[in-house]
């Protein structure tokens, strides 16, 4: 029998996290870490599909509907992620942010926009008075995204430098491997160490988004740790996907971690916001989601700060959905427009 | 407003092209009754929908005649794969006709059209194809080469799943080759009613099914008539035990689909936000009014608080209003009598100690209407943990080991169905080989399936509907060269019954 070199059960302390310390113990370690998300009771994967099945099927009409497009659109992180992004391609991105719809001046503004570390200067620069705390966010992914295959002092470096240009979220991605390997400690001590490079000069922080890439970690009892591990090392948000992996974001899976964010809420009376992302691309989809928010953890949590949905292409869709609410007819892809 | 205050969507009742009223379907037309009609009515407004037929015994006798001769001279002579072509295409016009079918359930017994749509009318047609599929392979039904069909086939079906038990009984019936005289349920013969219609679309010779609506009285001279062969009856114990009785001796063939008050066991590791729905669909699906439905639940001691608190927030959730709605999870109760039933033992389980929870839901003001409703501090002694209510109400007991839970799960006169809930796949299989219920879900409940065989222990009756299982009820064994088979199987029948009548006492 060989020991498992990785994941010693031994008492390895791991970096402070304040909620770990609360829940767990002052004794924080690999061990007490591995017994505590091990003892998470199981996921019927038929249960949980049916059940999100069961809430896809409801019926959102009229009124409602209007008031689900508009909540849809300010709930977006308008996102570019591609290796052929420019300054332009930013600058037009921040553009539709703020105004989506030119023909129709009651369109809300989406929750921010989501581009790589480096495009964060233009998108700071583009947005100017329309961005900062109460305004449109800008949200960086970091950490090596999408693969997160590097060493924490690069990811540390990747973080700090978009902290640095503004950016008001992180979106980070947790060491997969680690994690399906076993090494649950390793993973919370990057997420701790992140956490902490948020942190800006004047005390303030960015929030933080845990990409958990549920599409690699492949079974929904994995899914359900993963989430646990992030909110006990201090994720203000927990999300599905880079958009890199198929499958993306599904609705089981966004209902498995709304189910767990509610647990953390019954237990703590502290909400931790949930960010579906890729794969969402029609109205149709994206109400599913917002139904089995309101339904699972309640309405409050459909607010920019709680729910976000990570998309690109949703948003010419609700806007084709809105324009149709109000003229009573469906318009064209060339009535909205390309960013 | 709040978003979760969805804006109607009503399911357009346009599609619905009824008649101001109904005769019996006999001999493949319609006719008048001879006994008086009544109205079947809405339960969610208490408006009338049609008017309808009752069959008196000269109307009873003239359908078992038009049965008969169906069978001896049509439908006994036909091959196997040409009655399999006759279900097939009543499944392929039920899924054809399958909004109109739901409106019309959800319109005239209350259920949620999301449930309507979703289950019952997609099982009906699935039953159908299943059962048309058999229908040529008869000799592989497990009684043996060459079985023969009984005959004429008398059946009484309950009000919950009107279509769907209509469907469970006449598909087996005529895929083994009987003809069927079938009662729909006083309250419920609407979709019956427009099944007729269907058989009429798809050609089935005159007399092999004949649809005749009225109150308990037509069923009792429908299952007592002399020239049937067989009894199919699904409904409360108490008529079941009556049917029993009368048909002792008579050397029909028997089968009883009865009442029940379903263990649901939950165990300390159960997949818990899976296990919560589970208790939900158990025992709110289609308002309780299912015979197999989970209305006791049995929780382990040490997670009981936390699934009480849970099932709480979750049924806080459901919204209970028109049956019509596509939005609606709790419709109506199926009419003033079953609403009263449900009050009084709710009642009684108050005077008894149990302690009463209903979720706070706007009621209608027209209507039958019950809040779901959880008992706790319930004991194994409480008449609402003992009868079955047959409503949204749901009794919660602890128990602290496995074994406890199997012997509370067992104490009860009946034995249709349980569930169980675990992580543990070894506790799962062990705890299910030791519950005396027909059907045992495991991590799931109220899942129908046409291969899958159903019915009961004990006072829940005796049979199995679905699946090979289920034409058995509706055949005899043969051998192949033997020429007196049919008169020796009569007589073995008769035997059987009155040792059966013999065991009882």
């Amino acid at each position: 029998m060989t020991i498992h070199q990785a994941a010693p059960l031994v008492a390895v302390p791991l970096a402070p996290a304040e909620r770990a310390i609360q829940l767990i113990g002052g004794d924080l370690t690999e061990k007490s870490l591995r017994l505590h998300l091990e003892g998470l009771t199981g996921v019927d994967a038929v249960g949980l599909e049916a059940r999100a099945a069961s809430l896809g099927t409801r019926s959102i009409k009229t009124t409602s509907k209007a008031w689900a497009l508009d909540r849809i659109i300010e709930l977006i992180d308008l996102t570019t992620l591609e290796g052929s992004d420019t300054p332009g391609k930013v600058q037009s991105l921040v553009a539709k942010a703020m105004i989506p719809d030119p023909s129709d001046a009651t369109t809300p503004r989406v929750a921010a926009v989501c581009v790589y570390g480096d495009m964060v200067p233009y998108a700071v620069e583009a947005l100017g008075s329309a961005g900062g705390e109460a305004g449109i966010h800008v949200a960086a992914v970091a950490t090596a995204f999408p693969s997160g295959r590097a060493s924490l002092a690069v990811k540390i470096a990747d973080t700090r430098d978009a902290v640095r240009s503004g950016a008001d979220e992180i979106d980070m991605v947790i060491d997969r491997g680690a994690f399906l390997s076993g090494r649950y400690g390793l993973v919370f001590d990057q997420i701790v160490a992140v956490k902490e490079a948020c942190r800006r000069e004047d005390g303030s922080s960015a929030h933080l988004k845990v990409i958990l890439e549920t599409g690699e970690l492949t079974t929904y009892d994995n899914v359900r740790r993963a989430s646990w591990l992030a909110i006990l090392a201090g994720g203000d948000f927990i999300k599905t996907s880079t958009g890199k992996v198929s499958p993306a974001a599904t609705l089981p899976v966004t209902l498995l971690m709304l189910q767990v964010v509610n647990d953390w809420y019954r237990l703590t009376g502290e909400r931790i916001g949930v960010k579906p992302a890729g794969g969402i691309r029609t109205s149709k989809d994206a109400i599913k989601y917002l139904v089995t928010v309101a339904e699972t953890v309640g309405e409050e949590w459909l607010q920019p700060h709680l729910f976000r949905f990570g998309a690109s292409s949703l948003l010419n869709d609700v806007l084709l959905q809105r324009q149709k609410l109000h003229s009573g007819h469906y318009s064209g892809p060339d009535y909205v427009t390309v960013d | 407003m709040t978003f979760l205050d969805y804006a109607p969507a009503p399911e357009s009742t346009a599609i619905l092209n009824l008649r101001e009223s109904y005769g019996l379907f006999i001999d493949g037309e319609f006719s008048d009754g001879h006994g008086e009609s009544f109205h079947t009515i809405s339960p969610a407004t208490e408006q009338e929908i049609a008017r309808i037929a009752s069959a008196d015994v000269s109307d009873v006798d003239r359908a078992v005649a038009a049965a008969r001769r169906a069978y001896s001279r049509t439908w006994s002579k036909l091959s196997g794969a040409d009655r399999g072509k006759y279900l097939f295409r009543i499944a392929r016009l039920v899924q054809e006709r399958a909004r109109e079918l739901a409106v019309a359930e959800s319109l005239d017994n209350g259920k949620p059209i999301r449930e309507s749509r979703d289950v019952d009318v997609p099982l009906v047609a699935a039953w159908f194809f299943y059962y048309a599929g058999w229908a040529d392979k008869l000799d592989y039904a497990g009684l043996g080469p060459n079985p023969r069909s009984l005959g004429v086939a008398a059946q009484v079906i309950p009000w919950n799943f009107p279509l769907l038990m209509l469907a469970w009984k006449i598909a087996p019936a005529l895929a083994a080759g009987n003809t069927v005289v079938i009662k729909p349920a006083e309250t419920t013969p609407l979709t019956a009613l427009i099944f007729a219609e269907i058989l009429q679309q798809a050609d089935l010779p005159a007399g092999v099914v004949n649809i005749i609506t009225g109150a308990g009285d037509t069923g009792s001279l429908l299952v007592n008539h002399p020239d049937v062969n067989k009894v199919a009856f699904t409904g409360s114990t108490a008529v079941g035990r009556a049917i029993a009785r009368s048909t002792a001796g008579s050397g029909k063939k028997l089968t009883l689909e009865l009442g029940g008050k379903a263990a649901n066991i939950v165990f300390d590791d159960a997949p818990m936000d899976q296990a919560i729905e589970g208790i939900v669909n158990g025992i709110f699906f289609n308002q309780g009014h299912v015979c197999c439905a989970g209305s006791r639940l049995l929780v382990q001691e040490n997670v009981k608080d936390e699934v009480v608190d849970r099932l709480k927030a979750r049924l806080s959730t459901l919204r209970l209003g028109d049956p019509l709605d596509k939005n609606t999870d709790i419709g109506a109760i199926n009419s003033r009598a079953q609403l009263d039933r449900i009050r009084e033992l709710s009642d009684i389980g108050e005077q008894e100690g149990a302690e009463r929870w209903s979720a706070d839901c706007e009621i209608p003001k027209n209507g039958f209407w019950f809040a779901p409703t959880i008992f706790t501090n319930v004991s194994t002694s409480h008449r609402i943990a003992r009868e079955e209510v047959f409503g949204p109400v749901l009794s919660v007991l602890s128990f602290r080991t496995p074994a406890e839970a199997i012997s509370k799960a067992n104490n009860t006169p009946y034995g249709l169905s349980a569930g169980i809930w675990s992580s543990n796949g070894s506790r799962v299989l062990g705890v299910a080989d030791r519950l005396r219920a027909g059907v045992v879900w495991a991590n799931t409940f109220n899942q129908f399936d046409p291969a899958s065989p159903f019915g009961g222990y004990k006072e829940s009756g005796y049979g199995r509907e679905g699946g090979r299982h289920g034409l058995a009820a509706y055949l005899e064994s043969t051998g192949w060269d033997s020429p007196g088979g049919r008169a020796a199987s009569a007589i073995e029948r008769i035997e059987t019954s009155s040792s059966k009548k013999a065991a009882r006492k």
